[in-house]
């Protein structure tokens, strides 16, 4: 008898389904209507028992009768509650008709629970949902030791001053860095790749004057130097032999007249010209 | 006795190394049983193979100051760079047809200088302190860009927005435990859209050695080693990042280098010593990325077309191939 089961299983003895904390007893069965661990509302302390529960978005209505007591498989009687919320609720009124006023209240009381969370799943479930991709760990040490051992390949330091160096050549910067070394040798070989001629205006800037030579010296910017056909409309020496791949790139003076230095001078000539240094005076320190 | 014990029995060091011992040719040093007598025998096996090689290097140099001119030049040691696996996709610089798709692809826009970008920077949901940072630092490098938080916002919904306020480009952080770990990356209207892994995220405060913070100037842009028509696109996205024009004043440069699939980025400021030396100091986050997928359009994972994913058991096979 109830009396019995409850006061073997819920004040003495041990329960399986009884989890108690500080302040409270839960249960932890199923079929319990309320969670809590009470007289009232233990499942097995109660011969007429009823619960509400939800499967696959759809609410059932469990009954429990002492007269199927003995047979434990059709204890539970199953019945399917409508979608519409009040008539659920006049279904679960009368399908527990004459039924202890406590467990027609509790069963309400759940079902209204359980519809809200129900719509609140279909809300979000419409709304951005994050996708968790598990990682895989071989995957993972595998793509970070080839990481590794790819920075090491890639020498970052000495390709980025590589190209810096390339640029400073091919005069992307124009005017603003003079180094008359850089001019001298230029004018060498100004010199001797091309035949002496007269020479009507001579040229005192060495970096200078680049505009009239070069019009597409804005164009060819520095971040396409790697892509030859980007802005290049006119085929252009510079932009053919700088090649994508970094370790091949040479820059090749062609035949055609490299633009900056003294041409045409009948001697070996540097005039060197002192200017303001235009760079910030703040420089940071070179790493 | 056993084969490999040798005449002396016991476990001290071993007979010593003068003495002459003949083992069965099918000898190995890991059939010994006993562990210092096996370490012992290893060790000495060691040293022979190192005197055998050094012999042979000196030999080998011996003749080839013998030779002196007439010797063979010096063979090339093989690198994963060398071995590289040839990906008909290369592009040639003379290609015209390459050239042409170039000219008339998403970025012409921006190569025809019509369009300034303009760069939306934003995170997934709730991010954590350090992705915030991020993508603060990522907006000083990366000019004319903006950070706006998303607060739960679907991207579909904000992408015809920024094409509404003229945003050329989006960029998304994805955040795994507190740590970004994605990145993907969309040119505004209409455009490509790549998604890429991000790995080894260093802040500003984390780099050693750092200058000052960068200054407003518009940074050059230095793409190494995209060669393939995947690598061009890729590059072509990031280079769409930045305005046309940098201002050299500034003397800042960033810089997207691809080594073996892996795109490293840098931000450094430089300054010629002499027409000879440059240096270069670091400032700006750093991290790297490694490309997952390419769409065709904005950012669609259901119903987009993909250009390019990475599928791992096919293109893994490999250790020569790389895809950009």
């Amino acid at each position: 008898s109830p009396q019995v089961v409850w006061s073997v299983l819920g004040n003495r003895q041990f329960c399986s389904y009884k989890m108690s904390t500080k302040t409270q007893n839960f249960c932890r069965n199923e079929y319990n209507l309320t969670g809590l661990c009470n007289r009232s509302s233990c499942p097995l302390a109660n011969s007429q028992y009823a619960t509400v529960r939800e499967e696959k978005g759809r609410c059932y209505l469990y009954m429990k009768v002492i007269e199927r007591a003995a047979f434990p498989r059709r204890l539970w009687e199953r019945v399917l509650l409508s979608k519409n919320y009040e008539k659920a609720l006049e279904e679960i009124d009368e399908n527990l008709i004459y039924w202890p006023r406590f467990l027609r209240h509790k069963c309400k009381q759940r079902f209204t629970k359980i519809t809200q969370y129900l719509i609140r799943i279909r809300k979000l479930t419409l709304k951005r949902q994050r996708k968790l991709v598990p990682l895989r760990r071989k995957i993972e040490r595998r793509e970070n030791r080839r990481e590794e051992k790819a920075l090491i390949a890639a020498q970052l330091d000495n390709a980025i001053e590589k190209e810096l160096l390339e640029r400073l050549k091919q005069d992307t910067y124009g005017d603003i860095y003079n180094f008359p070394i850089h001019a001298f040798d230029k004018a060498l070989q100004q010199q001797e790749a091309e035949s002496e001629s007269d020479s009507d205006a001579e040229r005192e800037e060495d970096d200078d004057e680049d505009v009239d030579r070069r019009e597409f010296v804005e164009a060819e910017e520095s971040e396409l130097s790697d892509f030859e056909d980007m802005d290049k409309l006119e085929t252009s020496s510079e932009g053919e032999q700088e090649e994508v791949e970094k370790k091949a790139s040479h820059s090749k003076w062609k035949g055609k007249a490299p633009l900056k230095g003294p041409a045409r001078r009948k001697r070996p000539y540097i005039e060197i010209e002192y200017e303001e240094e235009t760079e910030p005076s703040s420089t940071t320190k070179a790493a | 006795a056993a084969p490999g014990s040798g005449p002396g029995l016991g476990h001290g060091s071993g007979p010593p190394a003068t003495e002459r011992v003949l083992f069965p040719p099918t000898f190995s040093v890991s059939e010994i049983k006993n562990k210092q007598r096996r370490h012992f025998m290893f060790l000495r096996w060691k040293q022979q193979q190192r005197k055998e090689k050094l012999a042979l290097k000196k030999k080998r140099r011996k003749e080839r100051e013998a030779l002196g001119d007439k010797a063979p030049p010096k063979a090339i040691p093989k690198t994963i760079e060398n071995q590289r696996v040839y990906d008909e996709t290369t592009v040639d610089p003379n290609d015209e047809e390459v050239a042409f798709d170039e000219a008339t692809d998403e970025f012409a826009p921006y190569f025809n200088r019509q369009t300034v970008p303009k760069i939306l920077i934003t995170t997934s949901d709730r991010p954590r302190g350090r992705t915030v940072r991020f993508c603060e630092q990522l907006a000083t490098v990366i000019p004319n860009s903006h950070v706006y938080y998303r607060r739960g916002l679907a991207l579909k919904r904000i992408i015809p927005q920024c094409i509404a306020r003229d945003f050329t480009d989006l960029i998304v952080i994805n955040e795994d435990r507190k740590i970004p770990n994605g990145l993907v990356l969309s040119h505004l209207p209409d455009g490509p859209t790549a998604h890429f892994r991000m790995s080894s995220v260093r802040l500003r405060k984390e780099i050693k050695r750092k200058g000052k913070e960068p200054t407003e100037h518009a940074p050059e842009v230095i793409l190494n080693n995209f060669t393939t028509r995947l690598g061009h696109s890729i590059g072509r996205m990031f280079a769409a990042l930045f305005p046309h024009d940098p201002q050299f004043i500034g003397r800042q440069v960033a810089t997207f280098h691809n080594q073996r699939d892996y795109i490293f980025f840098r931000f450094h400021r430089y300054i010629f010593k002499s027409e000879k030396k440059v240096g270069i100091q670091e400032l700006g986050p750093r991290f790297t990325l490694k490309l997952r997928s390419l769409q065709k359009g904005t950012f669609d994972s259901k119903f987009g077309e993909y250009e390019w994913i990475h599928k791992r058991r096919e293109m893994d096979t490999s250790r020569r191939k790389f895809h950009l």
